[in-house]
């Protein structure tokens, strides 16, 4: 198994497993696709969350502000009519749950790994962009007519590789050995 | 006899979500208090003592291993039980917050039987000392 279809089988295990637990919803895998960071900008809600160690990246969550609201709504049992502290709030913490357990799930692969606290922002015509590593392994999920998008980039830390981790290539695409 | 729980978390949503789970085990609870990260627990707790803190492990300012570590190396509060609550998987975390004396570990997310059983023991065993 190469590192782009063990991410893709661990982002889609943490996805459905979070909405399951959480909201009470089943999601359904729309599609996968490895992309390069977009160029062009956006609108919605994105969160971010850092993973440090031999590997290193970032876990990042795309959905529309609609879908954010109704995030919150399932997960808090609440009212959200709009985008507030409280729906950016619970898409942090959904994006902390999933790329937390893809996380777990790769670190027996990938070496131990860090997690940072999750970063959420709210807006129109923006663009976003890893600074270390612009390949991403991209999952789209349904959830009734919207689309969740779950995407991961990740790749040896140059500054550890010295350190007897594991060094490989990081192109999603080509294999890499891995005991799975 | 009710039990008093901190619940620790910088999600303001999980914090939301546990105060309803918590009351849906039908547990013997009674205050549930919050705070947004180890300092704040700390605050809370030198102004109410609890039966129980629940706490995630990263936080700003002050983490969940820190708060473990200063709760049970304070004279009066030794004695409470702290589980937990987290995504943080890895078997180094888990030694760690053991180490510093964890009653338990629940894993995010979580269900409302998964806080109970990991609960229940601890409340009622603080309700009865």
């Amino acid at each position: 198994m190469n590192v782009k279809d063990l991410i893709v089988s661990c982002i889609h295990r943490s996805t459905l497993q979070v909405f399951s637990t959480m909201l009470g919803e089943e999601l359904l895998l729309a599609g996968v696709a490895t992309e390069r960071d977009s160029q062009e900008v956006r609108d919605g809600v994105v969160s971010f969350v850092g993973l440090t160690g031999s590997w290193a990246g970032t876990g990042s969550i795309i959905c529309s502000p609609e879908m954010a609201c109704r995030i919150c709504a399932q997960m808090l049992l609440t009212e959200a009519p709009a985008v507030n502290e409280e729906v950016l709030d619970a898409v942090a913490e959904v994006t902390n749950m999933i790329v937390g357990n893809v996380k777990n799930d790769l670190e027996p692969h990938l070496g131990l790994l860090g997690l940072s606290v999750p970063t959420v922002v709210y807006g129109r015509n923006f663009r976003a962009r890893n600074a270390r590593h612009s390949e991403w392994v991209v999952a789209r999920f349904a959830w009734g007519d919207e689309i969740l998008t779950v995407k991961l980039s990740i790749a040896p830390d140059s500054a550890k590789t010295g350190e007897g981790v594991h060094a490989a290539s990081t192109s999603f695409g080509e294999p890499y050995a891995l005991d799975v | 006899m009710q039990a008093d729980i901190l619940v620790v978390d910088d999600s303001a949503a999980i914090r939301k979500i546990l105060q309803r789970v918590l009351r849906q085990t039908g547990m013997a609870i009674g205050t549930i208090m919050e705070a947004g990260d180890g300092e704040e627990a700390l605050a809370r707790l030198q102004a109410h003592k609890v039966d129980l803190i629940l706490t995630d492990i990263n936080m700003p300012k002050m983490d969940g291993l820190q708060l473990l570590g200063r709760v049970k190396a304070a004279a009066g509060w030794e004695g409470i039980p702290v589980v937990m609550i987290t995504t943080e998987g890895g078997e180094t975390k888990v030694a760690e917050a053991v180490r510093l004396g964890a009653a338990g570990y629940v894993r995010k997310p979580f269900t409302a039987d998964q806080i109970k059983e990991k609960l229940a023991g601890l409340l009622e065993a603080a309700l009865s000392t």
